[in-house]
């Protein structure tokens, strides 16, 4: 069974230094953003132009996704389609033994961790070098990313100081990241100039031109797709935009979100191959036309996948992404990955507080908070719940329902807990862990105002 | 005017003191304030663990007790949102529907219904204003961060009326105090360090007092202190909005 995040969580806060350390790092980021976008006054126009632009085209998939596929064919791309994440692997693993390609590069795509493409090349004998530092980090270490868009935030410079030291044997207990970075660039430059493939994502595709825009702050998915013989591009179907002139919006909304940058590093636009390389797009559904299907939670496949929604989650810093035990954390994943798979992730539309915070910060508008409340009611629905608090919460139905019984145990309640406090100052009461109980009074609300509520008024 | 008062239950139960703070401040302020009898809860700790659909009884109580009130004012931004969001009765749809737009947190009646200019209130303390979020980001009570909207906030002008008082935000002004419903039991490790945090914004401040729209946030953050040992304090807005020290 999957452990669940409120474990998760509790194992990641026993080191409360690194806790903090987690959540002040994410909340400068935050901050960052704040002061990015508070600088822009059409700020609010420009989510709700970037929300519609997605909304238009998720209600016309179908013509947008032909549009792009004839154009780019046209360009000289070749499109595959791919119903699941199996199938997208296979359909990469095909090119790559066409080929007979040995070396690859890859530059940090979601999409490719959600289908889990690495291990199942690995499995076929076939090693990816992941390109981006945060991500080289982590695969380095066999981890998986804890964030979106900062894979390795969860580490530290010591972390990635052992790291090095082990896999590229840099200096022991030399923490200066001028020098980690040093050592990075250098064994990447190997790989990326090796390289005979090179596998990047697509934050946007454009159907009007048959091009596709992947953003990075490295540079790294140039460096893999200029100097490989053959480009795959990997592209859920939701990343398709109408124009080339709506770029404007998103490029704008995506940076400034995402760490507050007035645009990403590089905003590298593809469009045909060059002479003599092969360039590939692979679009992938894997669920996303179930969650297009589902009325109250298609919204969120406008995601452009810029991380404010975890960069502002107070569960999120405080918790670290591994809690969310999928490729996707945060807010936004906590409503995507019921879609997939509804008992594994049962728990995720409840490791919120349903603060609203994420809803606000989204760049395109998706009413995040609304859909964790919503899953939540899906899951209890579907049976996907502990017995315990089943029983728990028919039993809160019934004294909501009928005042006598609830004023009753209330009074029963509050006696017991003054006169016999240790019923519920235990710890097998999760509240009485780390909190004291409310003080109970002798009278309710509802006593007082029984004998003084009317007197006052004549 | 006729008011209806809605006194959520774990008030009723355990901070009687804010019923009655809301209810001499209503009627100070030339309202007549009832307090329907038969009240329970709003259904919402069933709902947001999402066991909406048990909440038929607890709506079909609620409708009961609060039809046929000009308003409805209750004393915690959370429980107004749910029974504005959520609350339904199939035998009485249109009563559920009047009572869904008719009912208001404490501080926006006071504002925007009453628009109450001066209050006759003294409170001499430091005091850190607690934004809990489902009245602030939801109800509107205040504007966010995330948003780039002009700033207000309907709580923070009240207790400007306020004499002697001093008002100190804390560094992070909205963030979340980790209460959350049900999820502070659930995900109990993650609710206390949130809560720990924010007290810890406060208590840089050097505040007397934590004060907020929400009884349950602050019962939360009591809890905390007071394991703590600490020896800020926790009081309802309405408690400071109808003291006269
Ligand atoms: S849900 Fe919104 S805020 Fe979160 S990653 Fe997606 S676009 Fe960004």
């Amino acid at each position: 069974m999957t452990p669940k995040h409120a474990d998760l969580a509790e194992q990641f806060i026993t080191d409360e230094p690194r806790t903090n350390w987690h959540d002040e790092t994410l909340w400068f980021v935050r901050e960052k953003r704040d002061k990015a976008v508070h600088g822009i006054p059409e700020w609010e126009d420009l989510r709700e132009w970037g929300s519609q632009i997605k909304n238009h085209s998720l209600s016309n998939l179908s013509q947008y996704l032909k549009e792009f596929e004839e154009k780019a064919t046209a360009n000289g791309i070749q499109i595959h389609w791919a119903a699941t994440g199996e199938e997208h692997n296979q359909i990469i693993h095909k090119i790559i033994q066409k080929n007979n390609i040995q070396r690859i590069v890859k530059s940090k795509s979601m999409l490719t961790e959600e289908c889990h493409l690495n291990d199942y090349l690995e499995h076929r004998g076939i090693e990816v070098v992941d390109s981006d530092l945060g991500e080289r980090i982590v695969q380095f270490r066999k981890e998986a990313p804890s964030h979106i868009v900062l894979p390795a935030i969860h580490l530290k410079k010591q972390d990635v100081s052992e790291t090095f030291h082990e896999h590229l044997n840099t200096e022991k207990g030399n923490n200066d990241p001028q020098y980690l970075t040093e050592a990075a660039r250098g064994h990447l430059r190997d790989k990326f100039v090796e390289s005979e493939l090179s596998i990047t994502g697509v934050n946007f595709a454009i159907a009007e031109t048959g091009g596709f825009v992947v953003c990075t702050n490295e540079g790294n998915a140039d460096m893999g797709a200029h100097s490989a013989a053959v480009h795959i591009a990997c592209m859920g179907f939701e990343k398709i935009i109408p124009k080339a002139e709506h770029l404007a919006v998103f490029l704008r909304l995506l940076a400034r979100s995402a760490t507050g940058q007035p645009i990403t590093t590089f905003s590298s636009h593809f469009q045909k191959p060059r002479d003599g390389q092969e360039m590939h797009i692979v679009i992938v559904d894997n669920g996303r036309s179930t969650q297009l299907g589902r009325e109250d939670f298609r919204n969120s496949l406008k995601c452009i996948r810029c991380a404010a929604c975890f960069n502002t989650c107070p569960v999120y810093r405080r918790s670290g992404g591994h809690s969310y035990h999928t490729s996707t954390a945060g807010p936004i994943g906590s409503i995507l990955n019921p879609n997939l798979d509804m008992k594994a992730n049962s728990d995720l539309p409840f490791a919120s507080t349903l603060c609203g915070s994420c809803t606000n910060v989204c760049p395109v508008k998706i009413n995040i908070h609304e859909q964790l409340w919503k899953w939540r009611q899906e899951i209890v629905k579907n049976g996907y719940v502990d017995t315990t608090k089943k029983i728990g919460m028919n039993g809160m139905a019934v004294l909501f329902s009928y005042p006598a019984i609830y004023r009753l145990t209330g009074k029963i309640g509050r006696w017991v807990m003054r006169v016999v406090p240790f019923i519920t100052n235990n710890q097998l009461n999760p509240w009485y862990k780390q909190r004291e109980m409310p003080k109970p009074p002798k009278e309710s609300f509802r006593d007082w105002y029984k004998k003084n509520g009317n007197s006052q008024k004549n | 005017m006729k008011v209806a008062l809605f006194i959520p239950c774990y008030i009723d139960q355990f901070y009687p003191n804010v019923g009655i703070a809301s209810l001499q401040l209503l009627e100070k302020l030339g309202c007549d304030v009832s307090f329907p009898l038969e009240q329970t809860c709003c259904g919402q700790p069933m709902a947001n663990s999402g066991f909406a659909s048990l909440s038929k009884g607890c709506d079909a109580n609620f409708v009961k007790n609060f039809r046929g009130f000009d308003y409805i004012v209750a004393p915690s931004g959370s429980c107004v949102l749910h029974v504005k969001e959520h609350l339904h009765d199939d035998k009485n749809p249109l009563e559920a529907e009047k009572i869904r737009n008719s009912v208001y947190e404490l501080t926006e009646f006071l504002t925007d219904i009453l628009k109450v200019k001066n209050i006759n209130a003294r409170f001499p303390f430091k005091v850190g204003l607690h934004n809990s979020c489902h009245g602030q980001r939801m109800l509107n009570l205040s504007s966010m961060s995330e948003r780039v909207l002009p700033a207000f906030s309907k709580p923070q002008d009240l207790l400007n009326m306020v004499q002697d008082i001093q008002l100190i935000k804390p560094k992070r002004n909205d963030e979340c105090c980790g209460f959350g419903g049900t999820f502070c039991v659930f995900e109990e490790a993650v609710s206390v360090k949130m809560g720990k945090d924010r007290i810890s914004e406060h208590q840089a401040n050097d505040v007397d007092y934590i004060t907020g729209v929400d009884s349950s946030c602050l019962m939360h953050l009591e809890g905390i202190l007071n394991r703590q040992g600490n020896k800020i304090k926790t009081i309802h807005i309405a408690e400071i909005l109808n003291s006269s020290l």
